[in-house]
């Protein structure tokens, strides 16, 4: 202290720093980083949050590159996956969810248009892994266990790769250049692809290989009996939908009507009248609430004119007519007979009626098990016989391509660590930031952006793509809705809102840290940060 | 505008610093440089509302005067947590008189100031609610009506805290302070008492007169900043939530606060030479309950023997406020 | 330049010679003199730079003094009565802070019942307030110690307080030797805060201070005190060389070295003093007169070295301890044996102190028989009347009024 100032009346800056505060504590503030509901959603295991958080920054490249650790299909998942990411989205909460699969969309054809790559950088193992299947599973476990090091064979009974994606969505949902581009980055990273290969012998294969994905999807149409006379005309919609994508589309006739209520019939009417059909009719045992296919693809068939009929079922084709009997649900909610009959005038009847796995290659092999027509796996992928591991369509599970290339890059985990004698165990998630952790005051008030929809003239006579994407000021818009649930976003609210300084700031990207000789225990920054970030923990001892 | 809210990024402007703003449009409080002109070590109470509000306010003015600046303050929690020998967590010039003297105080550093060529270096005084609505107000108004260039800053937490929670002239009515107890049958502070000092501050028609929260630091901020626009007498009545007085958790300052202002108890707003040029509307209204239901000193309204009644004036004075203000859009 | 000039007016010329920085002040008589005189020399730019500040109380007065002193500027404000009072606390607080503020204290008496004329009870009741307090004896001592006053506040950074007798001296015309304004530069440095509130180098000043410290806080300001038991006389000397005259210091000794009988006083009534002892010299009658111009600090070591051998110490008070008496004398007696000591309340509320008064009450001390607390010209009727009602009755009335009516100077009403 300078002498000449008075004793003990006037004071030296920075001598309250002797007061160590935090002794006072009872209950520390602790960071953590929570797992956000998108991501907890995301079949594919996307850390959405993350990437998100870069592209709101405006770093679309790196955001892209952490959609690519999980997901090589982007631009494909930003067109056809269901969104249970924004199904499980904080903010719907609040007003509506993120777009998330909009700026996904965005951020995919961004790497398209840019040729963006991924750098491989694993040393090569020498193993060699055969993949059955060149649709989104086996695709995506090509690609995985290309990033690990490992060699990759795919042997694909089609014409060309992509399974389901090809042969079943139509091109106004995924235009096929994209389809393509997103193929073709996972094949150019050194997949052999023997196309129109049918694999028959999955035991012969593996003498060859050190191990097996199957992943041979499920493409066996599901029929139902129909009482038809000799010149009523019966597809199903799977080879509907192959043989328009491979440039032989059958005719069917002014009137067509679609048996079955999942997002493969609404494909194969609104295919139907781009086809030309002026009536397309969907018919479904129950009702539009009950259906399988999702709210999305029913509004956009309705939108192009298609029709439904609920609670029916088709008791008999002739050549220009369908006989349907009405249905009720009962208490169960099962659809019941009511023997009231209605005729309707029909060139065509689709059978939508879902499909089945042909899982003839496994016949004879060892300790394989199937259930319900399908291959029952356990967490790990792997079937009961050892090396042979099976995702996708193939094994119990819903249907979706995310699902898909969710189990391509578990199973790629699995078989590496499966031929490293490892045990591969992902790791326990943290806590879910549920939107109680949230303070959502601090989130400004910004409704969510709709992406521009093909008008419906168009849309009916063309295969052009129906949803077009998110520009780049909108796609950024869209991105900074993202509440960063969980996960600090440096928002600097802790560092601002402590009455006692105790909060550092590193500086950008390198968040925050308590100063733990002054914190108090207020809790004032976990009350405060926006995103449930912080926690209160009683003091350690 | 006190606040613009930012659209575009996810949390506009109401964090503190949006990682994604220019820095320029951060909050002061987001700089890695900001003065901290209320250090660690200081003895205020776990998650004390003054200690912020003081902080906030004095660095956005040290930004606002590039440093040259002079802290007058009234006696007070303010004073006692901040400068207990040997220590003081100011690291600005900083002077302790009295209790009721702190605006002339101020006065006589800037009229110091100015005969010294010095006008460049600009004068904060500042009090508790006691400081500057009861005993200080002789001299606050007196400052006031000279147009002293001074910016006086009350932190408004409702009662004499630092003496033990004891009844001013700003306490609300039916707050429980220790001398306005929770017993008979009008419990707590009596209704139709108290003071409004920043209607009193513009009836002086001084340059600059807002009230402000430490909910919105943005505004906060702003209004310091606006007030050092000004020369002479500016006034900015802070509420500061005391969670020892008020018997709130230590963590909920900052949420208290936002409620006063959501239910409209606590009106935001700005006046130049007496007139009302700006009011910061109601976000996300909520009934005064919700405010009064997070402090004990309103415990006694709530519950088998509550007051529902009393309740009820409280909130019509909630509703006058938002009639009198325009706090609500389009209402 | 020597001039015919009222006491106030003679004083304010000589603060704005000490060019404050910041004069601020609230009216009082007999004070309103001194500062409409300042308001004049800053309105008309005579005395500038300088912000005159028209506060709204004393004690706004004061803390305005405080807060322009923390920043480095000189600073003075006057006041007098109920004004001191007002602002007590505040006066309490400069010294505390250690800021140098000089104030006129025009002094006067205090109610109730209101009266503006000239005694000490406001000054001394600021006695302990931790200030420097200088009785002038004339109006050239008072304009002369104001200049004495910012070199000793500025030197020990202690408030100090210069008491003139209200009326008395603040509103005589008399002749006063007004210095030039070079005289007095060179004989006042600029002000050189010991401490500053400076944003280039910030401090905290007004700490709370604990059991832990307060005792040597305290004993530092005594401390600093004593020094100025030092430094008062000094700064005389030096005012003496500077300026050719004897003013300030710590006593006027008149005529003591062979006297057996001492007045003590304060301020302007020591003139008189001076003339009845003169006279009484004349007579024969070993007398001298001691004049204290520093009261804090008290100058134990001066009293005893004048009082010497004297064998009766009379105190002429113009305050009252109410029930004790002397102010002056209990401060006295730590000087010299208490014994010798008899305290004389004189002069309360304005009443004359005549050279005849005197002369009675001197006379009853040099043959021993003056009582130790005697009341010069007390009305002893009229204390006995209503020493009598108030014995008859709880319910006598108010007294002053009682006394008032006893004079006839209030018609009296019902009963
Ligand atoms: C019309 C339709 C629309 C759909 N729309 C969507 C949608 O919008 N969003 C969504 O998420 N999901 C949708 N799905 C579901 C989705 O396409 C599938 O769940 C997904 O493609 C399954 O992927 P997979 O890799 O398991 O199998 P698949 O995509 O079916 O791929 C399997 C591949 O294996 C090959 N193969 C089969 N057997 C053999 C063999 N023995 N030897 C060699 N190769 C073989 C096939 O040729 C094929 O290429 C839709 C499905 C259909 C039918
Ligand atoms: C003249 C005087 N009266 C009373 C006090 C006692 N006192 C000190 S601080 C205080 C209360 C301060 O209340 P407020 O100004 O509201 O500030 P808070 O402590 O609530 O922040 C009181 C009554 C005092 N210091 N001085
Ligand atoms: S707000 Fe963001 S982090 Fe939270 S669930 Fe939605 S997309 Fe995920
Ligand atoms: S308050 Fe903001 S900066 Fe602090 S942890 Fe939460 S998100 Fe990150
Ligand atoms: S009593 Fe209230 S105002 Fe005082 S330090 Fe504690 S919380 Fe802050
Ligand atoms: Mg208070």
């Amino acid at each position: 202290m300078d002498h000449e100032k008075p004793f003990a009346i006037t004071l030296d800056v920075g001598s309250s720093l002797a007061n160590k505060t935090g002794a006072w504590r009872t209950e520390r503030p602790v960071y953590l980083d929570l797992l956000p509901p998108c991501n907890q959603a995301c079949p594919a295991g996307e850390n959405i949050q993350q990437w998100l958080y870069h592209a709101e920054g405006g770093g679309y490249e790196a955001a892209w590159r952490q959609i690519m650790a999980d997901n090589p299909f982007p631009a494909v998942m930003g067109r056809v996956c269901y969104r249970p990411c924004e199904t499980a989205c904080n903010r719907g909460q609040l007003d509506e969810s993120v777009g998330i699969n909009s700026v996904e969309r965005f951020l995919g054809d961004e790497a398209v248009r840019n040729g963006w790559t991924v750098p491989m950088t694993a040393s090569a193992t020498g193993k060699h892994v055969l993949i059955v299947g060149a649709g989104p599973a086996g695709l995506s476990a090509a690609y995985h266990l290309r990033l690990l090091g490992h060699d990759v064979t795919i042997r694909d009974a089609g014409d060309a790769p992509g399974g389901m994606m090809r042969y079943g969505i139509p091109r106004y949902r995924l235009p096929r250049e994209v389809l393509d581009a997103e193929i073709d980055r996972i094949l150019a990273m050194g997949v052999r692809l023997e196309s129109g290969c049918h694999v028959t012998d999955v035991v012969a294969a593996l003498t060859e290989f050190d191990a097996v994905f199957l992943a041979v999807g499920a493409h066996i149409a599901k029929r139902a009996y129909i009482p038809a006379g000799d010149s009523a005309r019966i597809l199903d919609a799977v080879a509907l939908l192959h043989d328009v994508e491979d440039a032989q589309p059958p005719m069917l006739g002014r009137r067509v009507v679609v048996y079955g209520g999942g997002n493969t019939a609404m494909d194969a009417a609104r295919t139907a009248k781009r086809l030309g059909a002026t009536d397309a009719l969907v018919v479904y045992r129950r009702t539009r609430e009950r259906m399988p296919a999702h709210d999305v693809e029913v509004t956009e068939a309705t939108d192009e004119g298609v029709a439904m009929k609920w609670l029916s079922t088709i008791a008999r084709a002739d050549g220009e007519t369908v006989t349907v009997e009405k249905m009720r649900l009962d208490d169960k909610g099962f659809p019941q007979p009511t023997g009231e009959f209605e005729e309707l005038a029909a060139d065509t009847v689709v059978l939508a009626l879902g499909q089945e796995a042909d899982l003839a290659l496994l016949d004879g092999v060892s300790g394989i098990e199937t259930e319900d027509g399908v291959v029952r796996v356990g967490p790990t992928l792997m079937t009961g016989h050892p090396g042979i591991f099976a995702g996708g369509d193939m094994v119990p599970s819903e249907r979706t391509v995310t699902i898909a290339i969710g189990h391509g890059k578990n199973a790629a985990r699995q078989i590496d660590s499966w031929l490293r004698k490892g045990d591969h165990r992902a790791p326990q998630p943290a806590a879910l930031a549920s939107f109680d952790k949230l303070n959502t005051w601090y989130y400004s008030d910004a409704h969510a952006t709709v992406r521009p929809q093909l008008e419906a003239a168009r849309r009916v006579s063309t295969f052009d793509e129906v949803t077009g994407g998110l520009d780049e000021s909108t796609a950024l818009f869209e991105a900074r809705r993202c509440l960063s649930c969980g996960n600090c976003f440096e928002c600097d609210n802790c560092y601002g809102v402590c009455p006692d300084n105790a909060v550092i700031k590193l500086g950008p990207t390198r968040r925050y840290e308590i100063d733990y000789d002054y914190c108090k225990g207020c809790g004032i920054c976990v009350s405060e940060c926006p995103c449930g970030a912080i926690e209160m923990r009683p003091e350690p001892g | 505008m006190p606040l613009q809210p930012i659209k575009f990024y996810q949390t506009g402007s109401f964090v503190v610093g949006n990682r994604l703003l220019d820095p320029d449009e951060r909050a002061v409080q987001a700089r890695i440089d900001r003065t901290n002109s209320l250090n660690c070590g200081h003895r205020a109470c776990q998650g004390c509302g003054e200690a912020l509000g003081a902080r906030y306010a004095l660095d956005a003015a040290m930004r606002a005067t590039g440093n040259q600046m002079v802290a007058v303050n009234a006696t007070g929690c303010l004073e006692v947590f901040s400068t207990p020998y040997p220590e003081t967590s100011w690291r600005i010039p900083w002077l302790h008189s009295l209790f009721g003297n702190a605006p002339a105080v101020a006065t006589g550093v800037a009229a110091g100031l100015k005969a010294k060529g010095r006008s460049d270096v600009r004068v904060v005084g500042q009090g508790g609610d006691g400081g500057t609505v009861d005993i200080g107000f002789g001299c606050l108004s007196g400052m006031f009506e000279r147009n002293d260039d001074v910016l006086f800053i009350c932190y408004d937490n409702e009662a004499y805290m630092n003496t033990g929670v004891q009844r001013s002239g700003a306490t609300p009515p039916a707050a429980r302070t220790t001398t306005t107890p929770a017993i008979g049958p009008e419990p707590g502070n009596v209704f139709g008492q108290g003071k409004n000092v920043p209607a009193i501050a513009m009836a002086h028609e001084i340059p600059y007169v807002a009230t402000a929260t430490v909910a919105d630091l943005r505004d906060l901020e702003y209004k310091v900043t606006r007030a050092m626009d000004f020369r002479g007498a500016r006034y900015l009545h802070v509420l500061v939530p005391c969670p020892l007085g008020w018997g709130s958790a230590s963590g909920d300052t900052i949420r208290i606060a936002r409620l006063a202002k959501e239910s409209g108890l606590f009106p935001v707003f700005e006046a130049e030479g007496g007139e009302v040029t700006d009011v910061s509307k109601i976000r996300r209204r909520v009934p005064v309950e919700d405010y009064l239901r997070l402090q004990t000193r309103y415990a006694h309204l709530f519950g088998e023997h509550g007051h529902p009644g009393t309740v009820a004036r409280i909130q019509a004075v909630a509703d006058r406020n938002i009639r009198r203000f325009g706090l609500v859009e389009g209402e | 330049m020597l001039r015919q000039v009222e006491g106030s007016r003679a004083v304010a010329d000589a603060v704005a010679l000490c060019r404050p920085e910041v004069v601020c002040a609230y009216p009082i008589s007999p004070q309103t003199h001194i500062v409409e005189a300042l308001a004049a020399h800053v309105k008309s730019g005579r005395l500038s730079p300088c912000e005159f500040v028209t506060v709204e109380s004393e004690f706004a007065a004061m803390s305005v003094a405080i807060g322009a002193s923390a920043v480095g500027a000189r600073a003075y404000t006057a006041t007098a009565s109920q004004g001191l009072l007002y602002m007590a606390e505040a006066v309490y607080n400069a010294s505390g802070l250690g800021l140098p503020i000089v104030m006129t204290v025009a002094n006067r008496a205090i109610g109730a019942p209101i009266n503006i004329w000239n005694d000490h009870s406001d000054s001394m009741s600021q006695r302990d307030s931790g200030w420097i307090q200088l009785y002038a004896e004339t109006n050239q001592e008072a304009a002369d110690l104001h200049v004495q006053a910012f070199r000793i506040a500025e030197e020990l950074s202690l408030p100090v307080m210069v008491c003139m007798d209200g009326f008395i001296l603040t509103h005589a015309w008399e002749q006063v030797d007004t210095p030039s304004q070079e005289e007095v530069d060179a004989f006042l440095p600029a002000y050189e805060p010991r401490q500053v509130l400076d944003p280039a180098d910030p401090v905290s000043i007004g700490a709370m201070v604990g059991p832990e410290a307060f005792t040597e806080v305290r004993y530092l300001a005594h401390a600093r005190q004593m020094q100025a038991l030092e430094l008062i006389p000094d700064v005389a000397s030096r005012f003496a060389e500077a300026f050719g005259r004897n003013s300030g210091g710590l006593v006027h000794p008149y005529r003591t070295d062979d006297a057996e009988t001492i007045v003590i006083a304060l301020g302007s009534v020591l003139g008189t003093i001076k003339d009845t002892v003169d006279e009484m010299r004349r007579d024969g009658v070993r007398m001298g007169v001691l004049g204290i111009t520093s009261f804090r600090p008290f100058p134990l070591d001066a009293v005893r070295t004048a009082v010497g051998e004297a064998r009766h110490v009379v105190v002429l008070e113009k305050a009252l301890a109410v029930g004790i008496g002397g102010i002056v004398t209990a401060n006295v007696r730590m000087a010299v044996t208490p014994e010798r000591v008899s305290t004389v309340i004189a002069g309360l509320g304005g009443r004359a102190i005549t050279k005849a008064s005197l002369h009675r009450m001197l006379a009853d001390a040099i043959a021993g028989r003056l009582e130790p607390l005697t009341f010069l010209d007390l009305n002893h009727e009229l204390i006995g009347n209503e020493l009598a009602r108030m014995a008859a009755g709880r319910r006598s009335g108010p007294m002053a009024e009682n006394l008032l009516r006893d004079l006839g100077a209030v018609a009296s009403r019902i009963g």
